[in-house]
């Protein structure tokens, strides 16, 4: 009797130094936490309060505006803008379509049948990936000029969406990771049962593929938006060609550039980020499925 | 360098583990080279070999066959259309057709080829060299406008360009001539055996079916090689050329021609026309590698410590954390980069807030603009890109935490270890090991960041002692930022721009191969299952 309550005591005890040791700790997580989320947070806030400053389109070293409007976005509407904007839109709805179909035949195939050539077609993509893009992209652009679909020709869009989807198959990895883990006796199942090979594809795996093909159209859509090598090379810096992310940079290029449109900079971000962001906020379940299980199949 | 055994090294004390780890990683790089070497000399023997084969197996096919195989040797695809395989036949005639056709029209491959071929070609006496293509554009008077234009003869891009392609076009025939040989020798077994061939549809249902591969690849393979191979190979050429790239309403300025290594030994010289190309060159690298290393680590381990944080139980709130963090991945990655450069700018935020909490009275110069100071933009710009990368570890980190199996350390936690204990004996060596190859990736994807370096400083501060290289080299310039400045703005040099991405794919293929193959979860496959 004595001994267990001594025993008892002594759990209590130790229950009680746990849970003290334990509530020091979690404050202290709980405090590096709060910092880190204003840190992360800082940045756009201040550009949302910025956007809407109008007493000044310079850089000023405090962030709440002294007086308040939408003078930037209207100025936004009345600039080049609008026109990026629906050139990344354009760009940005194509190459999801295209890509997601390109990206899926790819992995599929990668995934799912042996055939002769297969892995030393990996083994190619993997050493082909090594090659730094850009140098593929300053050749590309003078045969896009050829052609006529660049910058000085007035429309970069064609162009554009040819070079992000072409070569789109590279990136097979994350969804072939997906198709491996889907059991291959479903497959064979269906064969058994007389289907073809495209029949699997589309009545047993697409619907199976839910969460890969949206994680593929979501990475395609975003992809457009913050480009900005390709874009910068293709449009050649011809206002009517660019895209967002060329065009808002180049309202920061220069210091006298950064002197008239720093507010309209962040107007223009602000816009830009919005639709994103929520589209992504809405979709984020399937990209941390995707960026996980990638990760850990290399 | 000594060896031990298995049971020698369990003896050793904890450095000197460490220290045996260490050097026997280095003393394996060598080996590791040299086993390269080796996999490229077997890679050349086995192409050559299997050409051999091939070569005596079309001998073998002529020399047995019959008369409809032999002819199908000249008409592709004869063979097929005369065994009833009609549709077969027909595509390999059209394709032979337009082969033919294509080689043969004026301005086509057989044109651009003899242009190409360097021999008996115009000479550029001035740089010493074999032009592609003979005359240059020249001054022409236009009567109707009464002015001189630029009148093009031969274009040295072009030349290149749709020689290559010829090239590939070429190619790609004789592996279809090959095919159709193959085809034949098939056609000729089958019906010795007795059995019937396939019909045409039986082909186009074998296209949905037994070769759909073939179907679903065909779109894929086609945009990459003419978007991705067909470029690489022509800008692995031009750093054997002094193309420039200098444009003019869309035609070359002048000839361009071969010159050799001239351009890698201009590369790795001290002195050219007073540039140390290979100073600085060696000093980009550097950084190249110590930017790499600094942004690959600190996102990873305090990608792991956040997750961590989060995942531990007790802490609330674990869907708000993780939502502020993926904010920085759901906003277009050059807004933020922008603007966070602006924030750190003179007269930015950050230096006004600094000032009015009284903790600074001179601005401090983030970027280095004026005082030319290589050190503090550097940190900055690896700072920053921890504000960037830390949400994505922060995912991939716990999706591994959740796997990591909880008995192991309930087990520990019975043994008495510690929290430490379980960090360093349990989550990061199954951590390390489940993520090595993605921070290889992560490795090398870094060493090509072009994104964080540019938006956020775009190479500045100038580098004065390379003030002569092309492209206006800075402090924080990356090997890929500088190469992108080589192609843009004035004076361009296209060249130069090849050669720096080969030498960058030398080292990123160098790294990937040495480090790939000391990998543990490559190594012993088995360890954690």
């Amino acid at each position: 009797m004595n001994t267990n309550n001594t025993a008892a005591i002594e759990k209590q005890k130790r229950g009680l130094g746990l849970k003290a040791s334990a509530r020091i700790s979690n404050t202290i997580i709980y405090i590096i936490l709060v910092i880190m989320s204003i840190i992360w947070l800082i940045p756009f806030v201040c550009i949302v309060l910025q956007s809407f400053r109008c007493e000044s389109t310079w850089i000023e070293s405090y962030v709440i505006p002294q007086k308040w409007g939408f003078d930037n976005y209207k100025a936004l509407w009345n600039s080049d803008f609008p026109r990026w904007y629906l050139n990344t839109f354009i760009i940005a709805l194509v190459v999801s379509a295209v890509q997601t179909i390109i990206v899926l035949c790819m992995s599929y195939t990668l995934s799912r049948f042996r055939f002769k050539m297969r892995k030393g077609l990996m083994q190619f993509m993997l050493i082909l990936g090594m090659f730094p893009g850009m140098l593929a992209m300053i050749i590309l652009y003078r045969v896009l000029d050829d052609l006529h679909l660049t910058g000085q020709y007035g429309n970069a869009v064609p162009g554009l969406i040819l070079v992000y989807v072409a070569s789109s198959g590279m990136g097979y990895y994350v969804s072939k990771g997906f198709f491996d883990t889907i059991p291959k006796s479903l497959d064979e199942a269906a064969r058994v049962d007389g289907a073809n090979r495209a029949q699997v594809l589309n009545k047993i795996i697409l619907p199976l593929a839910k969460p890969i093909v949206i994680y593929t159209v979501l990475t395609a859509f975003m992809g457009p938006w913050g480009d900005f090598v390709f874009a910068r090379y293709v449009s050649q810096m011809y206002p009517q060609a660019m895209n967002v992310a060329v065009g808002l940079q180049s309202w920061l290029a220069t210091t006298t550039m950064v002197h008239d449109n720093y507010t309209l900079f962040c107007a223009g971000g602000v816009v830009v980020a919005i639709p994103v962001a929520i589209l992504f906020m809405c979709l984020q379940r399937y990209y941390v499925e995707g960026v996980t299980g990638g990760a850990v199949k290399g | 360098m000594k060896r031990y055994s298995d049971l020698e090294y369990l003896r050793l004390s904890k450095g000197e583990k460490f220290q045996y780890k260490l050097t026997s990683f280095f003393a394996a790089i060598p080996r590791k080279l040299w086993g390269l070497v080796l996999a490229i000399g077997r890679f050349f023997k086995n192409i050559g070999t299997g050409i051999a084969r091939e070569c005596t197996d079309v001998f073998l096919t002529f020399k047995n066959g019959d008369w409809k195989t032999r002819l199908s040797f000249l008409v592709m695809g004869f063979g097929s259309i005369a065994r009833g395989q009609v549709l077969r036949g027909l595509l390999f005639l059209i394709f032979e057709v337009v082969f033919i056709w294509f080689m043969l029209i004026p301005s086509g491959g057989a044109f651009w080829l003899k242009q190409l071929m360097p021999f008996g070609q115009g000479r550029d006496e001035a740089l010493n060299c074999v032009t592609i293509g003979t005359e240059g554009p020249s001054k022409g008077y236009d009567e109707i406008l009464d002015t001189f234009i630029q009148v093009p003869h031969d274009n040295s891009f072009r030349i290149l360009l749709y020689g290559v392609l010829t090239l590939f076009f070429i190619i790609a025939f004789i592996y279809t001539w090959r095919a159709n040989v193959k085809q034949n020798k098939i056609a000729e077994q089958i019906l010795r055996s007795g059995k019937p061939l396939k019909s045409g549809k039986d082909d186009l249902r074998s296209m949905v079916d037994d070769n759909f591969h073939k179907t679903l690849l065909a779109l894929p393979l086609t945009g990459i090689l003419l978007f991705t191979v067909m470029p690489i190979v022509f800008m692995i050429l031009v750093a054997f050329t002094n193309y420039n790239g200098a444009n003019n309403n869309g035609y070359t300025n002048a000839l361009f021609g071969w010159v050799g290594w001239d351009n890698f030994k201009t590369m790795f010289s001290w002195d050219v026309g007073g540039v140390n190309y290979a100073a600085t060159f060696g000093e980009i690298l550097t950084w190249t590698l110590i930017w790499a290393f600094f942004a690959t680590f600190t996102n990873y381990f305090l990608g792991i410590f956040v997750a961590m944080m989060i995942n531990k139980k007790g802490i609330q709130f674990k869907k708000v954390w993780r939502t502020i963090l993926i904010l920085t991945i759901a906003i277009p990655q050059f807004i933020s980069l922008l603007y966070v450069s602006k924030m750190f700018s003179l007269n930015g935020i950050v230096n006004g807030a600094l000032k009015s909490l009284g903790l600074i009275k001179e601005n401090i110069d983030f970027w280095g603009s004026t005082a030319h100071n290589a050190l503090l933009p550097r940190v900055m710009v690896i700072l920053i890109n921890i504000w960037i990368g830390i949400p994505y570890l922060m995912l991939i980190a716990t999706g591994i935490l959740m796997n990591i199996p909880a008995d192991l350390y309930e087990s520990s936690r019975i043994d008495g270890a510690s929290g430490w204990k379980q960090f360093s004996k349990i989550t990061l060596p199954y951590m390390l090991f489940i993520t090595g190859p993605y921070l290889l990736t992560s490795f090398t994807g870094n060493m090509n960041n072009f994104n964080v370096i540019y938006l956020l400083t775009g190479g500045a501060p100038t580098n004065p002692a390379a003030s002569g290289a092309a492209g206006s080299v800075g402090y924080t310039d990356l090997l890929i930022t500088w190469l992108f400045k080589i192609t843009t703005g004035s004076g361009t040099k296209y060249y130069l721009a090849s050669v720096v991405g080969i030498l960058v794919f030398l080292v990123v293929a160098i790294i990937s191969l040495v480090v790939y193959n000391l990998l543990p979860s490559v190594k012993n496959e088995e360890d954690f299952q």
